[in-house]
Parts: C-alpha cells; structure tokens; sequence
C-alpha cells in the first residue's frame, strides 16, 4: 500500500499559491443570514501572524454537506472558505452559521490554520455563544479542559458577527485537535 | 431531503508516526513562537471531518502551464510534473484541485517579500492550478526552480522545490507539502526538509527523473505521486442522540 506523503510549511510565500479572490466569501456578502466571522492570528509574542491562511469548513444552515457522504443530500452550498492574514494578522470569512447536524453535536465550524513557521496545519473548531445547551451537550467540547474551552466559543460582534482570535502559543492559547 | 444524518461514520487512519514533522522543531526557528505549546485534544472524526470542500475550480484553463502565463516563454530549464494523487488505501483521489507554487529560474519568488538579488522574470509568476482526473493523475508544465537563500541560520539555502497544496475528499485528507528533486547536495542542511523524522517518509518528497514521460527537445519530466490518508479499518462508533 502506498504510504503518506509528509507535511510541509507553506513558507513565506503562500499568497502565490493560495490567493482566491472569492475565497473568504463562502456565500455572498448579501446573502440572507450572512454571517461575518472574523479574528486575528497571533503568536506566543502576542505578534500579528501576517503570513497565514485560515480556511473553514462547515454544513449549511440546515446543518448539512454538500458530499456524497452525507445521505441527505446536498444543497450545493460550497462550505469551505479561506482567507489570508493581512499584515496586522487579522481575517475575515461570510457565510451562514451552521445549523447542527442531528448527530448530537452542537454547531461548529471546522479550521485550519497553515503558516510560515508551521510545519504542519494546525486545527481547531469555532463554536457559537448563542447556542448554550447544544454546547453544553457537545462531544467535544466535553473533552476539553472546562478553563480553556472558552477559546473555542466566538465572541459575539454586532448583528451577525462573530469573532474568533486564534493564539498559535502561549496565554489563552487556542485549543488545537488533533483529526 | 430527509433529515436523519448518519449515525456511525468511518474515520481516516491516523498516520504512522514519524511521517509528518513536529510542530516544534528549533532548527527553523519560526516554529519557536508558534507551534503551540499544549498537545492537541483528539477529535473524533464524526460528518465535518469526513466530508470536505469538492472543488474543481477555481482552476482555468491556462493554470496548469506555468510558462504560458505571460507573454514570453520564462527563462530556465522546461520541466513536466505529473504524478497521481492516491489514498493509503491505494485508491485514487479523483477530482481535486492541486495548487502549487514555486520561485522562478533564479531561485527569486514574484513576492513583494521575496528581494534578494536575483533577477524576477517578467514572463513567469509561479503560481498554477490542476484538477486530478478520475484516475487521480494531474500534469503541469513549469520551470525548474532555483535554490534560494533564508535567513534561518548562516548561509542557508533552501533545496529547489516545488509548493503544493492539496484537498483531497475529507477535511481530514488536507495536506500541504513540498516537492523536491533528486540528488539535491543542499538536503543534509536544510531544517525544513530535514523536519520529517523518517527517513523513508522524507525521501518520498522527491520527484523521481522519468525518461518516459520526458517530451524530446522539449522539456524533462518528474514524477511526483502524492499519498493522502486512507480510511479506518473499523466505523468509529458514534454515540449519538
Ligand atoms: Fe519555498
């Protein structure tokens, strides 16, 4: 059988390879139920992180995918968004919360987090704050220490806007999982 | 639609130990602010992370020749790279976008970052896209990157190499890696390539010379298969609701 191919840093120069002008809009900026979610990367300094890319992916508001392994069908909702840190660190993605899955899981988003200075992405989940006791009775959440669960939860931000800072190292620093 | 979501789902293997570097790894010194301190919290793989983005575009038609990009041919050695994108399992991944990027003939990067003294080529930006096809293989036309120069320690210099960033089927299947050529004299002091403890793991990010695929007074050609990880053998058990 044949075996993995290893991970690499993306490096310095990732904007060449992994710029999409759309990429951070998963639906449209006026798409109804849009949702901002947005953030700063930073490092165990407490520096902006200028040089990475944070992708997401989740279900739609239905709490579905659009993949031939969700027996329910599709909705043609992309589901995937990505957006390179601008220079103060910060990155920002539209689109929909996500609705829960019927699996017992609370609403979630996936993440990665690729950098010079990574040699392997890094990810976590985005959880919402207006959804406590689906929370409450998450899975995973249920695993993480009670005193740094809390960096999973976005931050309420305004109408439809969350925010979500990812600490790569050091205080408050993000709780990562290991897929 | 119905509305009832799997109840079990089958995982991705783990990969065996040794194949992927250590966030912490002080000989590229980059990774000392951010490889995070705490070991990372297991996720089971549950819908999210068996699913993933399916996508084919936004690769256009010009993406996977990276010397027709512009209005002159690029300067440098004309190469072919091609390869399969497979699974552990051995199954092929069909239908996924490859994304790559790479420093031009000089070893210089068409990046505002990117200003040590060598030359930028006006008719080469570095940056391609490919879609695997149903058998997993994906081809692109480019020129042969240059070693270059960092500031890691003193006098270091990064192997020639090729970016590359895959998606696969699943969440779980991402993988950004780099590609390398054979007989490189730079890969004993290079941190970066040197970062996968395994011996034979890191020797499988070398593209192999192949003669076949070589197109006569036209370009050379480097074969690269790239490996992403295979299912579990076993459903993982989901309790659930
Ligand atoms: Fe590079």
């Amino acid at each position: 059988m044949p075996e993995l191919t290893p991970s690499q840093t993306v490096g310095p120069y990732l904007a060449l390879g992994l710029t999409w002008p759309d990429g951070h809009l998963v639906v449209p900026e006026d798409a109804p139920g849009a949702i901002v979610v947005h953030g700063v990367v930073t490092d165990g300094a407490g520096e902006p992180v200028p040089d990475a890319v944070v992708e997401t992916w989740q279900a739609d508001a239905d709490g579905r995918f659009d993949h031939p392994e969700d027996p329910r069908g599709g909705s043609g909702f992309r589901g995937f968004g990505r957006c390179l840190t601008a220079p103060d660190g910060s990155w920002r993605v539209v689109s929909v919360k996500p609705g829960a899955i019927g699996d017992g899981q609370a609403p979630h988003i996936d993440v990665s987090v690729l950098a010079r200075g990574l040699l392997d992405r890094v990810v976590t989940r985005i959880y919402f704050p207006d959804e406590q006791a689906a929370n409450a009775a998450d899975p995973l959440l249920a695993t993480v220490p009670q005193e740094r669960r809390s960096t999973l939860l976005a931050v309420p931000d305004g109408p439809g806007r969350f925010r979500f800072d990812i600490r790569l190292q050091g205080e408050g620093e993000t709780v990562f999982l290991a897929v | 639609m119905t509305t009832s979501p799997p109840t079990h789902v089958r995982g991705y293997a783990p990969a065996p130990a040794g194949t992927h570097p250590n966030l912490d790894w002080p000989a590229y010194r980059s990774t000392e602010l951010r490889a995070p301190k705490h070991r990372p919290i297991l996720l089971p793989h549950r819908l999210t992370e068996v699913t993933g983005p399916l996508l084919t575009g936004p690769a256009g038609p010009a993406d996977n020749d990276l010397t027709r990009q512009h209005a002159g041919e690029p300067q440098g050695q004309r190469i072919i790279v091609f390869g399969r994108v497979l699974d552990s399992d051995g199954r092929p991944v069909p239908d996924t976008l490859v994304e790559v990027w790479q420093a031009n003939a000089a070893g210089r990067y068409a990046h505002q970052n990117d200003n040590w003294p060598a030359p930028l080529d006006p008719n080469f930006t570095g940056s391609g896209r490919v879609v695997t096809d149903s058998l997993g293989n994906y081809s692109f036309t480019t020129i042969k990157p240059g070693a270059y120069p960092w500031r890691n320690h003193h006098n270091a210099w990064r192997p020639a190499h090729i970016h590359f960033s895959l998606f696969g089927r699943a969440f779980t299947q991402r993988l950004v890696t780099q590609m390398y050529f054979p007989d490189d004299p730079l890969f004993p002091y290079d941190p970066i390539f040197n970062s996968v403890p395994d011996e034979a793991a890191r020797k499988r990010m070398i593209a192999t010379f192949d003669l076949d695929a070589t197109k006569p007074e036209w370009a050379l050609a480097y074969r690269f298969d790239i490996v992403l990880r295979g299912r579990e053998q076993t459903p993982f058990e989901e309790p659930h609701a």
